[in-house]
């Protein structure tokens, strides 16, 4: 049977409750993993390979973060903004994530804002119903 | 400087787990002051004898192409003292291997008795960092490293010349 988003989600926050240290009250659907969670370039890693074992799915690691290969790539950032081009790569890659409030000042450096605990829920919703 | 923290290989399953050896001697001179009159193993040395056997097993897995460093201490607890004169036995085991990191499982051991759970990510360096550039050579696995491993995986041989 499907999982619910409830409880998709419960089983991300034991993902990250797990890998990044965290209490339980911490992890809310809007927190961002970088900002509000304090994960680094590792724990993303750790992640994924955590919530392919809770799911029993692969993850490739590019599909659920992708902004390393928007940001390395001159193409789609210029002056410390994401080009047009680099949203909308950015919005090809990430379709489990709302990019709504980034498009109108795309500062490079809020890319890790995207990075919700929602759009992980997203994604993996996204996997497992496909 | 590389330096190695384990005695030998006690098992080696390429890709899967491996178990090491470590025996603590009071001619290791930091025991002296860790703690005067009550020389007790680091903890944080429990953990580099648990990264250097994992590291191993990892690195292996690649065939040693891969620098691997340790990069996150998942996990760690201890539940016992190790003294000079123990043997403990370090148990690591490959939980999830990608082109970019590996993490692993580990249990010291001291005999039956657990002495402490530690699990492990490494990162394949040259594989992240973002384009930062590292020596061509694996600086992480040595000669000294690979004597190791003798008799445990084949290694190839020079062509006589």
């Amino acid at each position: 049977m499907a999982m619910s988003r409830d409880e998709i989600f419960e089983k991300v926050k034991d993902v990250l409750v797990d890998a990044l240290g965290l209490d339980d009250d911490d992890v809310t659907e809007d927190a961002t993993l970088m900002g509000d969670l304090g994960a680094e370039s590792i724990d993303f890693l750790d992640i994924v390979f955590r919530l392919e074992k809770a799911f029993n799915i692969k993850v490739p690691r590019e599909e659920l973060f992708p902004a390393e290969a928007v940001m390395n790539n001159p193409e789609y950032v210029s002056g410390g903004k994401v080009t047009a081009k680099g949203l909308a790569e950015l919005r090809a890659r990430m379709p489990h994530t709302d990019l709504s409030n980034f498009e109108k000042d795309p500062d490079v450096n809020k890319i890790a804002d995207l990075f919700t605990v929602g759009a992980v829920v997203n994604f993996i919703e996204s996997k497992i119903s496909a | 400087m590389r330096w190695i923290w384990i005695d030998k290989f006690l098992e080696f399953k390429s890709g899967q787990y491996a178990v090491a050896l470590k025996n603590v001697t009071l001619a290791e001179e930091h025991l002296h002051d860790h703690f005067p009159g009550f020389p007790i193993m680091p903890e944080c040395l429990m953990i580099e004898a648990m990264a250097q056997t994992g590291g191993i097993l990892v690195g292996e897995a690649r065939n040693f192409a891969e620098k691997v460093i340790l990069a996150k201490i998942k996990k760690a607890v201890f539940y016992h003292y190790v003294c000079p004169g123990d043997t403990i036995t370090l148990h690591a085991r490959i939980e999830s291997i990608a082109p970019e990191a590996a993490s692993i499982e580990g249990e010291i051991k001291r005999g039956d008795q657990r002495i402490a759970q530690i699990s492990l990510m490494f990162s394949h360096i040259d594989k992240n960092l973002a384009g930062k550039q590292f020596p061509e050579e694996n600086f992480v696995f040595t000669d000294m490293f690979h004597s190791l491993l003798t008799g445990f995986v084949e290694r190839p041989t020079e062509p006589a010349l």
